[in-house]
């Protein structure tokens, strides 16, 4: 979008004591944006919009503490931030309830119900919204797990001791497995693919993550789809048909295939929208004053050199800040640019995964990927050490984000593993403790 | 400035490790270690950035 050499117009900065700050999104990139905004000494307005009734609140234990087994009733909402906090020290005006509708670049507003919210700069940061099961929206017991009602209404269900079926054997779907089987409930995944996770781990090391839940008592069945969710009559699932005839009884049915980004409001914009909304490295979406954070957002990432949409906590709390402070001084954006992370927490095991999977080779230099236990894989792109997987290795994982993020070559990252598993085996034949 | 690490939320995810090496570092068994909680000043916007990237909130700097 911006011809080479030349600096795009991004927009006037705001005036820092009377200008108008929108934040579209109040969840994770939204409220680190707002937070951001007033570390930089933004003193003008800012209004936060959300689509949910709630306040800001954290997605990653919706899958994991909030569905757990856990004495007594159902836990705090995780919100982020108290209404209090938000209102009176942060200075927000927090519009929730209603979703933006639409974007007007030239008039600078945003609709929001019947009103017009003017703004000098937006923060666009809808994250995304789960994929739905065609043909499953008349039935009860059939939930995505993205919102906070969402997590209630899955934990209710297990609650009950609802025979589960999970659809899609990615990260969230088979963190609500895990929570199911800690309960001690039947519990069945399915996946279409052939290999869970290749597009987050890769086909090789896919499998083998899968493989923990064969471990833990929970049924995976790949390489199969769902040809039909069936109803009692009633109106409540009773069963899961599957594509080669399988039949798993249900009570609840939760569909983890995936995210697409809340793009839909944006339509007519003149934003260019594909698969996110599209922008610079600066988190600028090509409009005067018009920013992005958070998992809406698809951008060139120079230190992976791939053009990326994430889906993870990290990448979403440190895009909020980083748009917000170009949306201020555009004059001076910075680009924005990362070593991805995330984690994801199954039974008693931790996943954590750094950088990319799109590399040449993959190679487990830790433990052994194909038994119960620890083990870390290293991901080569040319010379390069590109991305890292830990099972259960928490101490070595970040040490490569380290080495990612300097742009770290293979041999260094293999004479680091090597030292690592030194120090390992010296531990072990050290003295007993 | 000195931080401080509320252990009741630290879930020993460890981003602070990744953004500040010489403060912070995990243990094989997850758990948290603070190298050093003096943080000297020209540490300290690494350390305000491992604060911020705590996913449980459970690190602060004062
Ligand atoms: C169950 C679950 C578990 C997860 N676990 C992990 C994990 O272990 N590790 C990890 O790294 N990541 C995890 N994630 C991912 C992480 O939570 C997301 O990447 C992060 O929430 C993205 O933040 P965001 O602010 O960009 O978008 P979101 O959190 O998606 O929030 C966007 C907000 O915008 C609102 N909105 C949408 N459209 C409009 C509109 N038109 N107007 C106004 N508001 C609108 C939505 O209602 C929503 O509140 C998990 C996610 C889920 C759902």
């Amino acid at each position: 979008m911006t011809a080479p050499g030349s600096a795009p117009d991004r927009g006037a900065p705001p005036d820092p004591a009377t200008g108008r700050l929108v934040v579209v999104g109040a969840s994770l990139a939204g409220l680190r944006a707002v937070e951001s905004a007033r570390k930089a000494g933004f003193a003008g307005s800012i209004t936060l919009v959300g689509a949910e009734e709630h306040l800001p609140y954290d997605r990653p234990p919706l899958s994991k503490a909030h569905l757990g087994a856990g004495p007594g009733s159902e836990p705090a909402a995780p919100y982020l931030r108290e209404e209090a906090h938000l209102r009176e020290e942060l200075g927000v005006d927090l519009l929730l309830g209603r979703p933006a509708t639409a974007l007007d670049t030239a008039a600078r507003v945003v609709h929001v119900g019947g009103r017009e919210v003017a703004y000098d700069a937006v923060v666009l940061a809808t994250g995304s919204t789960a994929r739905r099961l065609p043909g499953t929206d008349h039935l009860d017991g059939v939930h995505p797990l993205r919102t906070l009602d969402d997590a209630r209404a899955v934990r209710r269900a297990l609650e009950a001791r609802a025979r589960t079926v999970v659809v899609g054997a990615g990260f969230i779907g088979s963190e609500v497995a895990s929570a199911a089987r800690g309960r001690g409930l039947d519990v069945t995944v399915v996946e279409a693919q052939p290999t869970p996770l290749a597009r987050a781990v890769g086909a090789e090391l896919g499998a083998h993550v899968a493989a923990i839940h064969e471990r833990h008592g929970t049924r995976l069945l790949t390489g199969v789809g769902v040809a039909s969710v069936e109803g009692d009559g009633a109106g409540r699932v009773e069963r899961v048909v599957l594509d080669d005839g399988t039949v798993r009884p249900a009570d609840l049915v939760v569909v983890g295939i995936g995210v697409v980004p809340a793009t839909g409001w944006l339509e007519g914009s003149g934003l260019r929208l594909d698969d996110g909304v599209v922008c610079d490295e600066t988190l600028w979406a090509g409009a005067p004053g018009v920013w992005a954070a958070g998992d809406v957002v698809r951008w060139p990432n120079a230190t992976m050199g791939e053009t990326q949409r994430l889906e993870n906590w990290t990448g979403a709390a440190d895009q909020g800040a980083a748009a917000a402070r170009n949306a201020l001084d555009p004059a001076a954006a910075a680009a924005y640019a990362t070593v991805p992370f995330f984690w994801s927490d199954w039974y008693d095991v931790r996943i954590q995964m750094i950088g990319s999977p799109v590399a040449d080779e993959v190679l487990v230099v830790d433990g052994d990927p194909t038994a119960a236990g620890r083990w870390v894989a290293l991901y080569r792109r040319g010379d390069r050490l590109i991305g890292a997987l830990a099972v259960d290795a928490p101490a070595e994982i970040m040490k490569y984000r380290t080495q990612v993020m300097r742009g770290g070559s293979w041999d260094d990252a293999l004479a680091h593993a090597a030292a690592r598993r030194e120090r390992a085996a010296g531990r072990a034949a050290g003295p007993a403790s | 400035m000195k931080i401080t690490v509320d252990y009741d939320r630290c879930e020993g995810i460890g981003m602070c490790e990744s953004l500040a090496p010489h403060h912070f570092q995990l243990e094989d068994n997850g758990d948290l270690t603070v190298l050093q909680a003096e943080v000297a000043p020209e540490d300290v916007s690494d350390v305000e950035e491992a604060v911020a990237s705590c996913p449980t909130g459970a690190l602060r700097l004062q």
